[in-house]
């Protein structure tokens, strides 16, 4: 291999990702970036120091060995880079595009700001996407079966991985999910554009060749209930994952208008449903020509925004009622999102939704906001600015100002104890719930949070589930830590 | 994929359709529903499960053809498969000693109120039902009511059979008559708000079962939200019955035509198929075919 002087690759600087033109992608679903072409992804890597303490692995929150996996993939070894990558994540592919990278692994980089630090994200999905499409795993050991099974409810991140783990101990393992198709948010909330489908239903059948069953259309709670899954199923323990998927609102006047979505709701009709394909039955409401606005400033407003957009619509504006600085999205969404012609709106909040007589929508009013002190969460707190109201036209209205921890299951198990944001109390070490045998991990214990931890909390309690399963051995009294 | 085990019309474009569901037949109350999909491509529907037997692991829905899925899902037969069936959802009806209990029940609604009817008596109320239908056709299931003790009030549009005129006429007449402790409402929204007027200033306890456009059915998108007494609910896990008094029908009337350009774009679409196509629609649910790709 052709040395090259560490400054002379820093004088390079960071790889961009290749990315389809905002004005054609804009037009479809076809995934925004392209990926790193192994030139690309080869001197990405060279660019890494190989620091002593590399803090990258800090700011990972399962602490994948980047520092090595790097240093595979500049050796030009994909295979063994992905076998470093397995030994901590179950799911490269996806967190490689979706993990907030800037706030995580890159964010603790010791490469500044000028250099800009090294995509750990781009070249961990370089690696996951070269290994799948090569077939570079390695050969499954045949497992010999431990006798024991284990229910999962839920099939998002956390149900995933979760399953993975214990299949991979020779436990018998059943996911059940609500709805038809698994993945969780994942599926029905990530649109293809971000995260192709096919990415996710090949972890899916992964896990099925593991010998992972699925059972669709099973609502624990209603189709069976928590207790029928020790009792009548004869399930040894329960992982609850049933994420946060109760939509929030806003509580203004005209939030029930014909032309107001959740962003749950439109997302869903457009990526479960695929209400954006023709041959498909679902319908979602026309919006070419229609003109946008979306409430909210995560990952999920980014989503609700730059979906219309390829649905036809004339204009898309996100209105957030703080500034850029305090958004929540990923940087690369919201740079995604200006290149594509989203219009943003800082500083304003909506306070009534306007309707025509035949029960539509026609509009916003909004008011103008400027930030006070900081709040509980350390962002500056967005106040009113007196009598500075004002309205704007629109056609369609998605709320997307986040979601709250799904009701539905705890509320038919009392013995599930909540805290008092409604998400499920566990202990965090173990993910061990206040009722035995039943563990849970993801949105549904921190509220609302990423694919990452989801994915690390599915396999913090597939380690204390094995656990339980060899001693039998319950604790009570979880510590009732809420996020 | 679900098997339906008996298919035969009981009215012009309804259809009882029994399909194996055995952890939905174990677990229904009456009052609740299924969420459904007929083909590998199709929307998801809500339909209220009609009787369950736990015994024969199966269910019983009544659909009425009104737009594209309904259309497709009854001309299912013995054999055929859904593609999803997925309940109960929904809270259970609220069965108390009401006295005397009065069910309304209009058009495929009579068959939505079925069990709630056999509830009531179950619970040892005197139970009066007055179902209506545009003519004789579409009065439904007045002799499986009568056969549980039931007073039966049919009434049509036309004069037909029975009664002639709407059911509210009925209904107003049973409540100056007799002491009413409950009327449960179900059928077309002007008829469950009509009914809803009817008894606002006796204060007879009134029921309606509300049936929002809905997507999931488990309360995640919203999609369902109605308003009662000001407050906004989701009809899939807060209801699907309410406080007709205090139920905005007019908004759910409204939200219930959101799609309309598209849904008449949708069932003309399937009317102009020539039959060949048409058939491929459901090709993926028909008996043969499905067993063949299972084994
Ligand atoms: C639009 C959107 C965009 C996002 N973008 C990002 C991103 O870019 N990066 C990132 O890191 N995170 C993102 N997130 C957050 C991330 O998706 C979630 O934190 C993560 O999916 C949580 O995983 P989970 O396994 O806990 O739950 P979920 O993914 O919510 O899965 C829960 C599953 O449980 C099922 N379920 C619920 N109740 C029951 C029941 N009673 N019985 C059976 N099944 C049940 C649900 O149907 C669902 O399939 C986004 C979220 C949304 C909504
Ligand atoms: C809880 C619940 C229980 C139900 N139970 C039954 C049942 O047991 N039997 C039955 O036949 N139907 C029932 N329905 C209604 C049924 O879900 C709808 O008829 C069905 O979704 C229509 O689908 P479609 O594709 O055939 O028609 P679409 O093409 O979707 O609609 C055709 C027409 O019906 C109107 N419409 C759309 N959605 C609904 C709706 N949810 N209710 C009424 N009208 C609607 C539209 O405005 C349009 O004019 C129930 C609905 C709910 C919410
Ligand atoms: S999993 Fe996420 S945080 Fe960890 S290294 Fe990969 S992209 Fe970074
Ligand atoms: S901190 Fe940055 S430069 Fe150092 S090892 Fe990690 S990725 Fe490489
Ligand atoms: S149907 Fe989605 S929340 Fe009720």
């Amino acid at each position: 291999m052709i040395k090259v002087s560490l400054r002379a690759m820093n004088k390079l600087g960071r790889t961009d990702m290749p990315a389809r033109d905002p004005l054609e992608r804009a037009a479809c679903f076809d995934e925004v970036n392209m990926g790193l072409t192994p030139e690309q992804a080869t001197v990405e890597a060279m660019r890494c120091l190989q620091c002593k303490t590399p803090t990258c692995i800090d700011g990972c929150p399962v602490n994948i060995q980047i520092d090595q996996f790097i240093d595979r993939v500049a050796h030009g070894d994909i295979r063994g880079a992905g076998d470093i990558i397995r030994m901590d994540s179950l799911l490269p592919a996806i967190c490689g595009r979706v993990c907030p990278q800037e706030s995580q692994c890159e964010g603790t980089c010791v490469l500044d700001k000028k250099h800009r630090p090294i995509a750990i994200g781009h070249l961990e999905r370089y690696v996951a996407d070269t290994v799948r499409r090569y077939g570079l795993e390695p050969v499954a050991e045949p497992i010999e079966p431990s006798g024991k099974s284990v229910a999962i409810v839920g099939s998002g991140p956390a149900g995933l991985a979760c399953a993975a783990d214990l299949a991979k101990e020779g436990h018998y393992v059943r996911v059940f999910e609500a709805l038809h198709q698994p993945g969780g948010v994942l599926i029905y909330g990530i649109p293809e554009f971000r995260l192709p489908k096919d990415i996710v239903a090949a972890e899916i059948d992964g896990l099925k060749e593991l010998g992972v069953e699925f059972e669709m259309n099973a609502i624990i709670g209603r189709t069976i209930t928590v207790e029928e899954l020790f009792d009548e199923e004869g399930f040894d323990a329960v992982f609850v994952g049933v994420g946060a998927g109760l939509p929030r609102f806003l509580g203004v006047d005209g939030e029930n208008l014909i032309g107001v979505y959740s962003a749950n709701e439109f997302l869903t009709r457009v990526n479960l449903m695929g209400a954006y394909r023709k041959d498909t039955e679902t319908p979602v409401l026309d919006l070419t020509g229609r003109r946008v606005v979306v409430f909210g400033g995560g990952n999920t407003a980014m989503d609700s925004a730059r979906t219309p957009l390829r649905l036809g619509a004339e204009e898309v504006r996100v209105a957030y009622r703080r500034t850029e600085a305090e958004m929540p999205a990923r940087d690369e969404e919201i740079e995604h999102a200006k290149e594509e012609g989203i219009i943003f709106d800082f500083l304003v909040s909506p306070v009534e939704l306007l309707g025509n007589d035949e029960g539509w929508l026609t509009g916003v009013r909004f008011q103008r906001m400027e930030l006070g002190e900081p709040d509980d969460s350390g962002r500056r707190r967005p106040i009113p600015i007196e009598d500075d109201i004002f309205d704007l036209d629109a056609d369609v209205v998605i709320v997307a100002i986040g979601n709250s921890p799904n009701p539905l299951l705890p509320a038919t198990e009392s013995r599930l104890e909540q805290t008092r944001w409604g998400t499920l109390a566990v202990n965090e070490a173990t993910g061990r719930t206040t009722m035995p045998g039943v563990f849970a991990g993801g949105d549904i214990v921190t509220g609302g949070a990423t694919v990452i931890l989801a994915m690390g909390a599915g396999r913090v309690a597939a380690a204390s589930i094995n656990e339980y399963l060899e001693t039998g051995v319950w604790e009570t009294e979880p510590e009732l830590e809420p996020a | 994929m679900y098997l339906i085990l008996e298919a035969e019309s009981i009215a012009p474009d309804v259809r009882r359709i029994v399909v194996e569901a055995p952890k939905v037949a174990k677990k229904h109350q009456a009052g609740q529903f299924v969420i459904v999909r007929v083909t590998p491509k199709g929307e998801r529907i809500p339909l209220t499960i009609a009787a369950a037997d736990a015994g024969a692991g199966s269910i019983t829905l009544f659909v009425q053809a009104i737009g594209r899925t309904t259309t497709l899902m009854n001309e299912l037969e013995t054999g055929d498969y859904l593609v999803d069936v997925a309940g109960p959802l929904g809270h259970a009806s609220e069965i108390k000693q009401y006295g005397t209990a009065v069910v309304v029940g209009g058009g495929v609604g009579t068959a939505i109120a079925y069990p709630i009817a056999l509830a009531l008596v179950a619970a040892g109320n005197r139970v009066i039902a007055i179902i209506g239908g545009r003519t004789k056709e579409y009065v439904l299931l007045e002799n499986e009511l009568s056969d549980h003790g039931i007073e039966v009030m049919p009434c049509t549009d036309d004069g037909s059979y029975g009664r002639k005129g709407f059911v509210t006429e009925a209904l107003a007449d049973v409540i100056a008559d007799e002491d009413v402790g409950v009327v449960f409402a179900i059928g077309p929204i002007p008829m469950m708000s009509a009914v809803a007027e009817v008894t606002r200033e006796t204060g007879v306890e009134t029921v309606a079962s509300l049936n929002p456009i809905m997507v999931d059915g488990t309360g995640m998108c919203g999609g369902c939200r109605v308003e009662v007494g000001g407050e906004t609910k989701f009809a899939c896990v807060d209801g699907p019955e309410f406080d007709a008094h205090q139920v905005d029908f007019k908004l759910l009337q409204r939200r219930n035509t959101s799609y309309r350009a598209f849904e008449a774009g949708q069932i003309d679409d399937l009317k102009a198929l020539d039959p060949e196509h048409h058939e491929q629609v459901l090709a993926p649910v028909r008996g043969a075919c499905a067993r063949e790709q299972a084994s």
